[in-house]
């Protein structure tokens, strides 16, 4: 187990090299603006953006600005500077980083339990009421684009421009450590929005797994035994049933970890994905390549720990 | 026959399953009995319904689709009208069960002694400890080697044989009155069969349960059964003592059954006789006799009259259910016991035309029903 961690943990490194050097090709290879012509102000001369670049060092060739990139970031954990705030990137994302986690975390909760308790109630009841009206929701839940259910939510909850004021609204994020209570009520809707489409997929497959699962062999061993049905439901059915929401859920909340931009765009929430939206749109080049290189960490590291979690879960998995 | 009070009284059991394509006729009017410390056997093909008596016995088929009739009495008590909890209370304490495949019977994920604590704990209010103590020693019941290491192992770690010791194990756990086997040992190594059918038996006598084994394979229930039902198409047709049922079978299935098994007290050079064609389909079932379509003794009215269980003149607690007449029957049986083939025994039924299903399929070769 230990060996198999050390080769999955070099192959995350081998992993995130080839990201890094993926992203600064697409990027600066092929920008989609030169970022010297737009720190250049409004009537740039041709010898003002040559000094720009010079001084960003974009004038060097590609492999050279790799090398000294990968060079920074190695040695000294250094992601560069953003051309757009004049900070560390380093700076930058750690500060956005709270923000986001709350983001990603909160809804996870939020996603996992209603989606496994509807997805088992319905499985429980296939084709009764409840399980009719969950699973068309369900529909309309995964269907629905998480910024326009954000607008929604926004003109009908927040306080700002709701039909019924009751959530504060867009912009309302305040850190965890500043106040508890506004970091709860401000994150309340973007929280259901985030989760909406995640619990309805979640339930959906919890219901298909769990419906399988009760028609195992198992299942009637321990009906046979007396065991209570509800016990059956939760200690056996669900217990089997669940394993591939642990991936699922790893893999999920990995990539929001990496910045939530839709949901985080619509409510204002200063978290990795509005910073990494803003960078595109300003070409501020080293912050992309950090944005991208701290969701592609997020997203290998889940992946890891949800197939460490495997060998835990479910006891016929061994690695070697 | 001992005249012992029954612990199990089955009194004309209708299971019907509603489905989409129509009303599948699972068990139609079995009747059996099983006093305490005997073992019965259910003999019959897949599809002949012997589970589903038992999982219904257990309410393991209650369901909006199921449609359950008659009594199954169990000493006294009316399982069938009992609530589903007071039944639950019985399940696996007064009554249990094994199944045929140990493997995807055992829960996957916890350990072999957590699922027999768990048998433990559900009927017995004793602590963890207990429980496990006791849970060790029902392994060592069954005989599986080092019981205080192997209770902490997985189904996964444990061999075809060993999962099905620690099935019974976890049957045992509260010590049943009647234990139900659905085919123990089809799933196993023909070798692990023998060594599972004699610990049954031999904890049968330890314990002084009665059983009750469903199989396919007469040759299973030969050693262990007091006595033998034979099920077609949800029905018994055939019910009798073990030593009755092998000496003098009454019905053409029971003795299709009884010649396409190998045995060794018959020369090598006489071929094993299949009993041609396919098991009814349970939603339209054939008229009159339902065993007709496969028969090689059909006579025409066989195909209107439906035959009732009736009792063998001249031998006590043997019923069958056929409509060829019972001297027939037995210069039949002489016959097929000397080796003669069903087709050199047809004229003794009549000289009107041999069934289709019989003409066409060439020894050995199943035909179409």
């Amino acid at each position: 187990m230990t060996k198999y961690i050390i080769r999955r943990l070099l192959w995350m490194i081998v992993l995130l090299f080839g990201v890094s050097f993926v992203t600064f090709i697409i990027f600066y290879l092929l920008p989609s603006a030169n970022p010297a012509l737009l720190r250049a102000g409004h009537a740039p001369t041709a010898a003002l953006i040559k000094a720009i670049e010079h001084q960003l060092g974009l004038d060097k060739p590609w492999y050279v600005q790799y090398l000294d990139y990968m060079k920074a970031l190695v040695l000294h954990f250094n992601f560069g500077y953003s051309y757009f705030y004049n900070t560390a990137v380093r700076t930058m994302i750690f500060n956005r980083l709270p923000a986001t986690i709350s983001l990603a975390l909160g809804a996870a909760v939020i996603w996992l339990v209603s989606g496994i308790i509807i997805g088992t109630i319905s499985a429980v009841r296939p084709r009764s009421r409840f399980d009719r009206f969950s699973m068309g929701a369900a529909l309309v839940a995964i269907s629905a684009p998480p910024y326009w259910l954000g607008l929604v939510t926004l003109f009908l909850f927040s306080t700002s421009v709701g039909r019924f004021p009751i959530f504060p609204g867009a912009g309302s994020y305040v850190p965890l450590t500043q106040n508890p209570l506004h970091w709860f009520t401000g994150l309340i809707l973007p929280w259901l929005v985030l989760a909406a489409s995640f619990a309805a997929i979640y339930a959906r497959l919890l219901r298909g797994n769990l419906i399988e699962v009760m028609s195992e062999d198992y299942i009637r061993t321990a009906r046979a035994k007396g065991v209570p049905e509800r016990r059956v439901i939760v200690r056996h059915g669900i217990r089997s049933a669940i394993t591939p929401l642990v991936s699922a859920a790893g893999v999920d909340i990995g990539v929001l970890l990496g910045g939530v931009i839709l949901v985080e765009s619509v409510f204002s929430i200063p978290g990795i994905g509005n910073l990494a939206y803003q960078s595109i749109l300003v070409g501020d080049l080293p912050m992309i390549q950090g944005t991208v290189l701290i969701g592609a960490f997020f997203i290998v590291a889940m992946n890891l720990i949800v197939d460490i979690a495997y060998a835990f879960i479910d006891p016929r998995v061994r690695y070697s | 026959m001992s005249t012992r009070e029954a612990l199990l009284e089955v009194d004309n059991l209708k299971v019907e399953f509603r489905t989409d394509d129509g009303v599948v006729h699972a068990v139609d009017g079995a009747s059996y009995t099983v006093r305490p410390g005997t073992t019965l056997g259910i003999v019959g093909e897949s599809g002949s319904g012997k589970s589903v008596s038992a999982l219904t016995m257990l309410g393991l088929t209650r369901s909006k689709r199921t449609q359950v009739s008659g009594r199954i009495l169990f000493e006294g008590r009316d399982l069938l009208t009992l609530p589903d909890d007071e039944l639950r209370q019985i399940r696996g304490d007064d009554i249990a069960m094994i199944f045929q495949d140990p493997l995807s019977s055992l829960h996957p994920f916890y350990k072999v002694g957590q699922q027999l604590i768990e048998a433990v704990l559900m009927h017995r209010s004793v602590s963890k400890a207990a429980a496990r103590d006791r849970a060790i020693n029902l392994l060592e019941l069954v005989g599986i080697p080092d019981p205080h290491r192997r209770v902490d192992a997985y189904p996964h770690e444990f061999s075809g044989g060993m999962r099905q010791r620690a099935m019974i194990a976890m049957a045992l756990a509260n010590e049943p009155k009647l234990l139900i086997a659905d085919e123990p040992t089809t799933a196993l190594d023909v070798t692990v069969q023998a060594q599972i059918l004699a610990l049954l038996e031999d904890l049968q006598q330890r314990l002084g349960m009665a059983m009750i084994i469903i199989t396919h394979d007469l040759g299973v229930v030969a050693e262990v059964a007091d006595e033998i039902a034979v099920m077609y198409a949800g029905r018994i047709v055939e019910r009798a003592g073990t030593e009755r049922i092998f000496a003098t079978p009454h019905h053409p299935y029971t003795w299709g059954l009884l010649k396409s098994i190998p045995r060794l007290d018959t020369p090598r050079s006489e071929d094993l006789v299949p009993i041609s064609g396919r098991p009814p389909s349970l939603i339209n079932r054939p008229s009159g006799c339902h065993f007709h379509p496969r028969c090689p003794y059909v006579r025409e009215e066989h195909r209107r009259i439906d035959p009732k269980l009736q009792d063998v003149p001249g031998e006590f607690g043997h019923l069958v259910a056929c409509l060829l007449p019972v001297e027939l029957r037995r210069r039949v049986w002489k016959g097929l016991q000397s080796g003669q083939t069903p087709e050199e025994l047809r004229h003794l039924v009549d000289d009107k035309p041999v069934p289709e299903a019989v003409a066409a399929a060439p020894p050995g070769k199943e035909a179409g029903p």
